[in-house]
């Protein structure tokens, strides 16, 4: 089976519409589909997929993300996640159903500037995301390097089955902790950092590149 | 009274009826901006730049249940031969309105609930068909951005000087001619988003202007592909 690879601009025509649901980013006029942004499309016989390399992050319910903290008041801290909305941490999410006002500070826990990891509970079209840091593994980052990666290119640096987010983290000697809205934090060694945030930019110019995998291992080969 | 066509068919700057003047577009040029183009056309320099879909800032201007697109187009107090005040004219102020209007229709809006894209375009330079270049800068910019577009919209102009249709008029042919014909495109999908006319054209004059500009956008569209495809595509080929 072929699979044709194309590189394609917004209204590029990419084939016949497959039956059944449209692929994400694409539209369909009549039995013709067209793209919406520019990325990679894959035609295998019937099966079309489009990969966008540009756009900005939508929320999803359960996608992990990282933000920081721009405001805070008597009941929630609003979150800026990268995206074109910002999310909302409800303080009894942290301090429980016993939370009140006058007992609890919500500056204690997360105070304006600092960013933390959290999980999207609930989005719709029409309110903003809520958060939750109640499971394990979320809450404050207390440390590691923040860098931002275009959202659409995420998955290229988590790679097959965590593959190449792997490479990067042994062979910086590093920790990445990737949120899907783009926000990376790469915890570890001042060198192994930098190599790294070069890892992680070199993927932001070449996410459509076939040899990525290659260039990145000889990047890290190389050293600081 | 100027001449604007010599005995040869020639015009003053020396191109023939149907020829465009050179275009060039470089597409990501501010680093702030979401998604940002730059764009020579003829003596025209502009620069567009999108930012969003972002929160709405004054709140009551939100929609439910799609984004808002705020445009506004600035002519730089030194685009012109004479100094242009800076705050808004009339003129400006419709332009920014037609530019919204020719983005709406190519946006998919809905998208984007509660939300709002802010698209600025400034003119550095002006020498005629300004509007059109505009709008090409901003279909680069909105794509650079990766907002969901239906296809590119490119523009370009047409209009009658000396009693003759001719293409891409410049600040002088503007002024002097007897008609002028923006027209913005979307070629995949062969769709006009904008069409103003100002002049007095007869019914075989208007068709021909018409497909004249048609021309014209599909010959600014090849030179926008590459220009996107420059600039996300090039590093393969090093």
């Amino acid at each position: 089976m072929t699979v044709v690879r194309s590189k394609v601009l917004p209204g590029d025509c990419i084939g016949e519409a497959p039956p059944g649901p449209i692929p994400a980013n694409t539209y369909k006029i009549g039995n013709k589909l067209y793209t919406l942004k520019i990325g990679l499309a894959e035609v295998e016989e019937k099966e079309v997929k489009f990969i966008p390399l540009a756009g900005p992050y939508i929320p999803r319910i359960n996608d992990f993300v990282i933000g920081t903290v721009i405001d805070l008041n008597a009941f929630t801290w609003d979150v800026d996640i990268n995206s074109l909305y910002t999310a909302h941490l409800p303080s009894q999410d942290v301090f429980g159903r016993n939370f009140s006002p006058t007992s609890h500070s919500l500056s204690e826990q997360f105070k304006v500037g600092d960013m933390l990891t959290a999980k999207i509970v609930a989005y719709d079209r029409t309110r903003d995301p809520l958060l939750t840091v109640r499971e394990p593994g979320l809450g404050k980052v207390v440390r590691g390097e923040p860098v931002v990666l275009s959202p659409s290119k995420v998955p290229r640096l988590i790679g097959k089955k965590g593959s190449m987010a792997k490479i990067i983290e042994s062979k910086s000697k590093t920790k990445l902790i990737i949120g899907q809205n783009g926000v990376i934090i790469v915890q570890g060694p001042p060198d192994g950092i930098v190599l790294a945030i070069k890892a992680i930019h070199l993927i932001e110019e070449k996410a459509h590149v076939a040899s990525l995998t290659n260039m990145i291992n000889e990047l890290l080969s190389k050293g600081v | 009274m100027i001449k604007l066509i010599d005995e040869n068919g020639l015009r003053l700057d020396g191109r023939k009826f149907d020829e465009l003047r050179p275009v060039r577009i470089e597409v990501g040029v501010i680093k702030n901006a979401n998604g940002s183009a730059y764009i020579e056309h003829g003596k025209n320099k502009i620069i567009a730049a999108v930012y969003g879909p972002r929160e709405v800032h004054p709140k009551h201007l939100l929609i439910p249940d799609r984004a808002i697109i705020r445009c506004r187009y600035h002519m730089s107090p030194f685009s012109t031969d004479e100094r242009k005040p800076p705050q808004p004219t009339r003129r400006e102020i419709e332009i920014s309105l037609v530019l919204r209007r020719a983005m709406e229709c190519v946006l998919f809006l809905e998208d984007y609930p509660r939300s709002i894209i802010d698209v600025y375009v400034e003119v550095l330079q002006s020498d005629g068909g300004s509007r059109c270049a505009s709008i090409t800068a901003i279909s680069a910019a909105l794509a650079d951005s990766g907002i969901s577009m239906r296809d590119l919209i490119v523009g370009c102009a047409s209009g009658k000087a000396d009693g003759q249709i001719i293409l891409d008029l410049s600040d002088i042919e503007d002024k002097e001619g007897e008609g002028d014909m923006p027209v913005a495109y979307m070629p995949n999908l062969d769709k006009i988003t904008l069409l103003q006319f100002d002049g007095i054209f007869s019914e075989y004059e208007f068709k021909k202007a018409l497909d004249l500009a048609i021309m014209g956008n599909k010959k600014i569209y090849e030179i926008l592909r590459k220009a996107l495809m420059e600039k996300y595509f090039k590093t393969e080929e090093k």
